[in-house]
């Protein structure tokens, strides 16, 4: 293996990408669209509905008044932890537990404040009802939606930064006057991942920086965690796209295999809203998409705060995909 | 001169296709090779087995008496018959991309005063014209001072003044004592370059030697050749072996001297006569049958 054939591929295909004026600003202007788009939509204010959690682990919903108070919105809560965490949210302006007969808000919630006015004034035996209070920044939808945004960017990236532009090198002849020299194919695509790898890296580290300036988005987790799973994300899809391109010399038969990867993972691996309400069936599809493993890593490392140990599992999936993706689209690849 | 290049028993299927059928030859060291044919005839395919881009489906091709192995790719230089290149890219990071891929290179200045390309050297490759194009990849094809190159139809689409200025560059290749091999559609230009040819039809080489010695097996007549207008109606039944060639009538002699005593006997005016001898291309369409397709 020679570094300096790598190097001359590399630094000819960040030429390339760079010089393509249209090609780069769409590739920094999509996401940063998308996410400035949502926060102008989520900017205004929200309906005024109160949302309240009703822990049932013991039966039926007592017949108390509070409960046919009008503009409040009861939700069935079951697993009491996870509740609180939406309060501490703003998911929830608060959370009752008739069976102990204790109640949730937020201190920072002006909603969890009247909604613990309304409690008080509608409840008949107020005393046997304890107080608890939580603290936590509110979860917007922008914030959830962003980490969607970015990993989508990065799948959009990989896959037809790297697939097209193989697959076009190959119909053109590039690929087969490479073919002629020295250059091994393993040398070829390393050069091709590590261009494309930097670039989807730089372009989200500096969408992430611009969209937080302009959003301030949640951020519980650290950063260099969330570089290392977005690397780590990005590298499966360069690999998968490599698969795809490994044979293929046909750009409209790689483009359509290529939305044919792309679309479902859009749709199914939670981009725009969670898919815990999809069908169970579409949900295990998911689990065999690289892009809902990097969506609950990133998540959770954005808003949970968890690191590397607390999505280990993610993290083991992801370099699974990725070395089986990359063995299999470097042993079948073909220059022509 | 000891062989370079030797090429026995060459096969190659395509499904239902027999490109090559059954092709050998070998390549004398410092030579100039020429490889003819149609469009069709199985050239390209036979190149680009010996440049080890395809596969055979049988036969052999050995380079210094071994198979082609990583030591051929440090050692030959390939010009494809129509190659792109990286977009967006400049004439001189394009060679300097390229130079970076062997181990050994000459001097980036010294190739670009080889193949002219002083003029456009800062300009992306997609604004290049034909010539410039060629010459730039002809550049690429000599980055790695290459013992053997290859150049197939290095010329095909280049208008006349910019083929022969090709020509000299290929000259002064060959002059350096490099081997050429070439593949081409232009029998002036297989007849000013190559040493050698071998002239393919239907996957088989259907004649090889010198230009001379092919020209002399093949022919031992002159053409005379008279313009069609102007011809009186009793020519038609004149005893001569003739070919109509577009707006003129070619007379195959093989005695001028009598041929045209016979012609002024019957009263024919040769004012606008012109006599040639036999090329390359009246061998081309006698054994292949067809005519060339440029």
């Amino acid at each position: 293996m020679s570094w300096a054939r790598i190097w001359a591929i590399f630094k000819a295909r960040n030429m390339e990408f760079v010089r393509d004026r249209s090609a780069m600003g769409w590739n920094f202007a999509f996401p940063a669209l998308i996410v400035a788009g949502f926060a102008f939509a989520f900017s205004g204010k929200p309906l005024d509905m109160y949302k309240v959690g009703v822990l049932q682990t013991t039966g039926a919903k007592p017949d108390l008044v509070f409960f046919k108070t009008d503009y409040i919105k009861f939700i069935p809560q079951r697993d009491r932890e996870e509740a609180i965490i939406a309060v501490e949210r703003h998911q929830l302006d608060m959370l009752i537990d008739t069976d102990n007969r204790r109640f949730w808000i937020n201190q920072s919630s002006p909603k969890g404040y009247i909604l613990e006015r309304v409690l008080y004034g509608t409840l008949a035996q107020l005393e046997t009802y304890t107080r608890a209070t939580v603290t936590g920044r509110e979860v917007r939808y922008v914030d959830w939606v962003v980490p969607g945004v970015l990993a989508m960017n990065m799948m959009f990236s990989a896959l037809f930064g790297i697939g097209f532009v193989i697959v076009r090198y190959r119909k053109n002849g590039v690929l087969k006057r490479l073919k002629a020299t020295p250059l091994t194919a393993f040398e070829f695509l390393t050069a091709q991942v590590m261009s494309r790898l930097w670039l989807i890296m730089l372009v989200a580290v500096l969408v992430f920086i611009g969209t937080d300036y302009f959003i301030d988005f949640t951020m519980h987790g650290a950063y260099l965690d969330l570089f290392i799973i977005f690397t780590l994300g990005s590298l499966c899809m360069i690999s998968l796209s490599l698969l795809v391109a490994a044979r293929v010399r046909n750009e409209e038969l790689a483009g359509g295999l290529l939305n044919l990867i792309s679309w479902p993972m859009m749709f199914l691996s939670g981009v725009w809203f969670s898919n815990e309400g999809i069908h169970p069936l579409l949900q295990k599809v998911a689990q065999a998409l690289p892009l809902t493993h990097l969506l609950d890593a990133s998540r959770a490392i954005m808003i949970d705060g968890s690191n590397l140990a607390g999505v280990s599992s993610q993290l083991f999936i992801l370099l699974i995909m990725t070395a089986v993706f990359m063995l299999m689209g470097a042993m079948s690849f073909k220059w022509e | 001169m000891p062989s370079l290049l030797e090429v026995s028993d060459l096969v190659k299927h395509f499904k239902s296709v027999q490109a090559v059928n059954g092709v050998s030859f070998s390549v004398e060291r410092g030579s100039c090779f020429g490889l003819l044919g149609p469009n069709g005839a199985g050239k390209t395919t036979t190149i680009e087995i010996m440049e080890g881009i395809k596969a055979p489906t049988g036969g052999s091709v050995l380079y210094k008496g071994e198979p082609l192995a990583a030591r051929f790719r440090h050692e030959a230089g390939i010009m494809f018959q129509s190659t792109a290149l990286q977009e967006f890219i400049t004439v001189r990071e394009t060679l300097q991309m390229f130079a970076q891929l062997y181990s050994k290179t000459l001097p980036i200045e010294s190739l670009i005063e080889t193949c002219v390309l002083q003029e456009f050297l800062d300009r992306d490759t997609r604004q290049l014209s034909g010539g410039q194009r060629q010459r730039l990849l002809l550049a690429i094809a000599l980055i790695n001072d290459p013992e053997i190159v290859f150049l197939d139809e290095p010329t095909t689409g280049l208008d006349p003044q910019s083929r022969h200025n090709f020509w000299n560059l290929i000259n002064d290749i060959r002059e350096q004592g490099k081997t050429i091999i070439l593949t081409t559609h232009y029998m002036e230009e297989a007849y000013t370059l190559c040493n050698t040819i071998a002239i393919m039809d239907h996957g088989r080489i259907i004649a090889q030697g010198t230009p001379k010695e092919l020209l002399a097996a093949h022919f031992s007549d002159v053409v005379l050749q008279l313009p069609l207008e102007g011809l009186p109606a009793h020519f038609a039944g004149l005893p001569f072996e003739t070919v109509i060639n577009r707006d003129a009538v070619e007379i195959l002699s093989h005695d001028v001297n009598a041929t045209i005593q016979e012609l002024l006997q019957h009263g024919i005016d040769l004012k606008y006569l012109q006599i040639r001898n036999r090329t390359l291309e009246d061998l081309f369409l006698e054994i292949t049958g067809k005519e060339l397709r440029h």
